[in-house]
């Protein structure tokens, strides 16, 4: 605790005579680069906040000599895009829905442009590959089998208004009735109908409790799935007899579907997406295999 | 008569917060309530059975027993943090661990502030706490202020932290990242706060030395400015004195300007300040040598504390922020580059003459690597602060992983070699029960670290340069879904390395428990008061 300042060894620097717990420090000076590191980043500073707008006045801060702003860097660019797509913009909202595919530039501006509007707004039902979620309700848009249709017309307008939403009056609609809660069909009769859609899909079933159910079957699902139970797209009824199922094709599921029904809901995009972006997804999803 | 206002205190506190459980709005609000009831219930049984006990003078002793409970509860919530750290990044990489039966209470939404909570201010307040109390002590040769405020202190943190954790879980929360307690919880905060603040400073009046030790500068300005961003950034009105839902003072873009002038300085004076703090005294005392340099020590504070509080708006670049506010974040951020490595100059250079202890002494290894990832960090917290790079940065894993190798580099790392060089004094041990266990848990948390750090650089820089992948025709390539999909085996490496981190503290615990249990006693006590 002496205050005197210590020296230790020759080439040593001095402490500053202060003591505490047994610490000592040493009066090194600054180290150099420290010190020019330190200034250079000042100057930079006092630089970039001339160069930029930066520092507060009374009604606006300083504008900056360069006349930087962040937000007309983003109004810039989106005009230059803008700009660079009208054209082809215009091309395909005049162009006849079948005819685009013919055109190579139109096809592949609508591929990306369809492709971009699909990622950001329908992966989060059909997935980043358009294969949906099976079981889920979310259909696979990759195959042949369409729910509303598989033609560049039916997707559009699909896309345009969606299913079963409340926003739009032309959306397509359709109902199944809910067979178990409302009653219209006791369990046993459930039990009967649901092995035959499974006979239909050639699937395992209980070949008896089927035969019983066909009566059941033609006169309350057939309106809708037809007596085929190839289903009815005119009315979203789905195909009854192949392998693809939207909520899953075990007894299970189907006896829940059944008896609760299911009521798939989708947006009505025509508010949130412009007419070529629609037109662009629509031929996107068209393209990816399932396409009539 | 003391002792007498002291029980009608907690009686009171006990009977109101029955009261406020009886008339609550929601679960989180009633569960804390509870819990209020029964500290002060237990308080109040304490203070009843030891009134009228003699009060022996005690003056010439340091008062170590909080600190010997500081350094359980640092270590205990250290390994809560680390395990919670690890389960929201096993969750991130697997979804299914949200499990279904624990939707609304232990789903990553609930669990990730639970986790941060628990880290900083449960650990590293602690931490701080902890060795402010014993800084303050020894560089001031004198016995901390306040009788036993020094005990409220330690408990009343720990109330905080129990209510924060149960209310988080439960679904109480102000959505201020970092901030998430609600306004109850904040009350009570700043009330312990505040004793902190009259203990530290009272100490400091009542100091031997003509100087004030530089440790305690910067453990001052943690403490004041904590203090102040607190205040102004919970600022809310509460809905109803029976819940936890409260209305922000301010809105919009103000409001996320204040939350990050919190935010950042949270960091900034939290886990910056307050742990250099930190090793301005056990870096000197461990490797036994003297502070490299005074001179540097008053300039790298000086502008370390007036800088650091201009740096928030970094934290919204390419938001509703004006430009201008923008800019000004961005240029104190890159100034503040010397002024952070002041810090780590003088921290590794107190080693020259000692390098030769590296080899031997794995508690001094800690340190140094400890300073070595803040000097790390403070060069790339500057770094992503410039706006170009931040256009690249912002909102990926890269800020997680740059705040990680602070947090778990520099604020874990210097909080262990404290613990490892505290526990043989406070408990008046000759030395750890294995310096071999301090070397196995030097390298699991290095390792995991660098795991840690790297698998989110990858990740970060990977997700940054597919957000902004556009094609010929400016449109996105890449869904987000993509990009989360492409993180996954990174997600699987983070999670290996905060696993490698969480084992390397367990087998500190251990150790430091068996210091205590199974080392002898040494023969001269360790906490007696210099005389004059």
């Amino acid at each position: 605790m002496c205050a005197k300042p210590v020296k230790k060894e020759p080439r040593q620097v001095e402490t500053t005579g202060h003591q505490w717990d047994g610490i000592e420090e040493l009066n090194n000076p600054l180290p150099r680069w420290w010190v020019w590191v330190f200034y250079a980043t000042i100057v930079w500073g006092i630089g970039y906040s001339v160069a930029y707008p930066a520092w507060p006045l009374i009604k606006e801060a300083t504008p900056g000599l360069l006349g930087a702003s962040t937000r007309a860097d983003v109004a810039a660019e989106i005009a230059r895009v803008d700009a660079a797509n009208a054209g082809i913009k215009a091309k395909l909202i005049a162009a006849d829905l079948n005819a685009i595919s013919t055109d190579p530039e139109l096809a592949a501006y609508a591929e990306r442009a369809g492709a971009a509007v699909f990622l950001t707004n329908c992966t989060t039902c059909h997935g980043s590959g358009a294969a949906g979620f099976e079981g889920k309700g979310y259909p696979n848009l990759l195959d042949d089998d369409w729910l509303w249709g598989g033609t560049m017309e039916d997707i559009h307008y699909t896309v345009a208004h969606g299913i079963r939403n409340t926003t739009d009056p032309d959306a397509h609609y359709s109902e199944m009735p809910k067979f178990g809660v409302d009653e219209l069909l006791d369990e046993t009769q459930i039990g009967q109908v649901v092995e035959y859609v499974l006979a239909l899909s050639g699937q395992e079933h209980d070949a008896a409790l089927a035969a019983q159910g066909t009566e059941l079957y033609v006169d309350n699902c057939s309106g809708c799935h037809m007596e085929d139970g190839s289903g009815d797209r005119s009315q979203g009824a789905p195909n009854l007899s192949d392998a693809i199922w939207l909520y899953g094709g075990t007894r299970e599921a189907v006896t829940h579907s059944v008896f609760y029904a299911r009521y798939g809901v989708m947006p009505n995009w025509s508010p949130r997406l412009t007419e070529d972006e629609i037109r662009a997804v629509a031929f996107y999803v068209h393209g990816r295999g399932g396409g009539e | 008569m003391w002792d007498y206002l002291k029980l009608i205190g907690l009686g009171l506190v006990a009977v109101l917060a029955a009261i406020a459980a009886n008339y609550a709005h929601d679960l989180a609000y009633q569960v804390n309530a509870l819990t209020v009831m029964l500290a002060a219930g237990i308080a109040f049984l304490w203070v009843l059975r030891s009134a009228g006990d003699p009060r022996p003078n005690l003056q010439h002793e340091y008062f170590d027993s909080v600190i010997r409970a500081g350094a359980i509860a640092t270590a205990f919530w250290g390994a809560v943090g680390f395990l919670v750290g690890v389960v929201i990044a096993s969750q991130l990489a697997f979804p299914q661990l949200n499990f279904e039966w624990a939707q609304g209470y232990l789903n990553f939404g609930r669990l990730r502030p639970l986790h941060t909570s628990a880290v900083i201010f449960a650990f590293g307040g602690n931490a701080l706490i902890m060795s402010s109390f014993y800084i303050v002590q020894r560089t001031s040769a004198a016995r901390l202020f306040g009788g036993s405020l020094g005990w409220f202190v330690f408990w009343g943190w720990q109330l905080v932290i129990v209510l924060a954790a149960t209310g988080y879980v439960l679904g109480a929360t102000q959505g201020k990242e970092y901030a998430e307690p609600v306004w109850y919880v904040d009350i009570l905060i700043t009330v312990v706060w505040v004793a902190f603040l009259i203990v530290f400073m009272g100490t400091l009046f009542k100091r031997k030395e003509p100087h004030i030790y530089v440790a305690n500068w910067f453990l001052l300005s943690m403490i004041l400015t904590v203090a102040m961003l607190h205040l102004v950034n919970n600022a809310a009105i509460p809905v109803s004195i029976f819940g936890s839902a409260q209305v922000q003072l301010y809105a919009g873009v103000q409001d996320a300007m204040v939350q990050w002038w919190y935010g950042h300085n949270a960091v900034g004076f939290f886990l910056t300040a307050g742990f250099l703090g930190m090793m301005y005294y056990f870096v000197p005392k461990q490797a036994e040598r003297p502070v490299y340099s005074y001179k540097l020590s008053i300039i790298h504070f000086w502008a370390l504390i007036f800088l650091y509080i201009w740096a928030g708006p970094h934290h919204l670049h390419y938001t509703a922020l004006p430009d201008w506010a923008s800019t000004l974040g961005m240029v104190f951020s890159v100034i503040l580059w010397m002024p952070s490595w002041g810090g780590m100059i003088n921290g590794l250079m107190t080693l020259s003459g000692a390098w030769d202890k590296l080899r031997t002494d794995p508690i001094i290894r800690m340190m140094v690597v400890s300073i070595g990832f803040y000097g790390m960090s403070t060069f790339e917290g500057p770094m992503m602060s410039i706006k170009a790079v931040n256009s690249l940065s912002h909102y990926t894993d890269w800020t997680i992983g740059h705040v990680h190798s602070g947090a778990l580099g520099w604020n874990g790392m210097i909080t262990f070699g404290v613990l490892y060089y505290l526990v043989p004094r406070l408990w008046n041990r000759e030395r750890l029960y294995s310096l071999s266990l301090v070397s196995w848990h030097f390298w699991l948390a290095t390792i995991g670290i660098v795991l840690y750090a790297s698998s989110m650089w990858v990740t970060g820089i990977m997700e940054g340069l597919m957000w902004r992948e556009v094609d010929a025709n400016g449109f996105l390539v890449n869904a987000f879904a993509d990009t989360v999909k492409a993180k996954f085996p990174m997600y699987v490496v983070r999670a290996l390395g905060g696993g490698l981190f969480l084992i390397g503290a367990l087998v500190m615990c251990y150790n430091l428990w068996m210091t205590v249990r199974a080392q002898p006693q040494r023969a001269t006590q360790h906490s007696a008061v210099p005389a004059e």
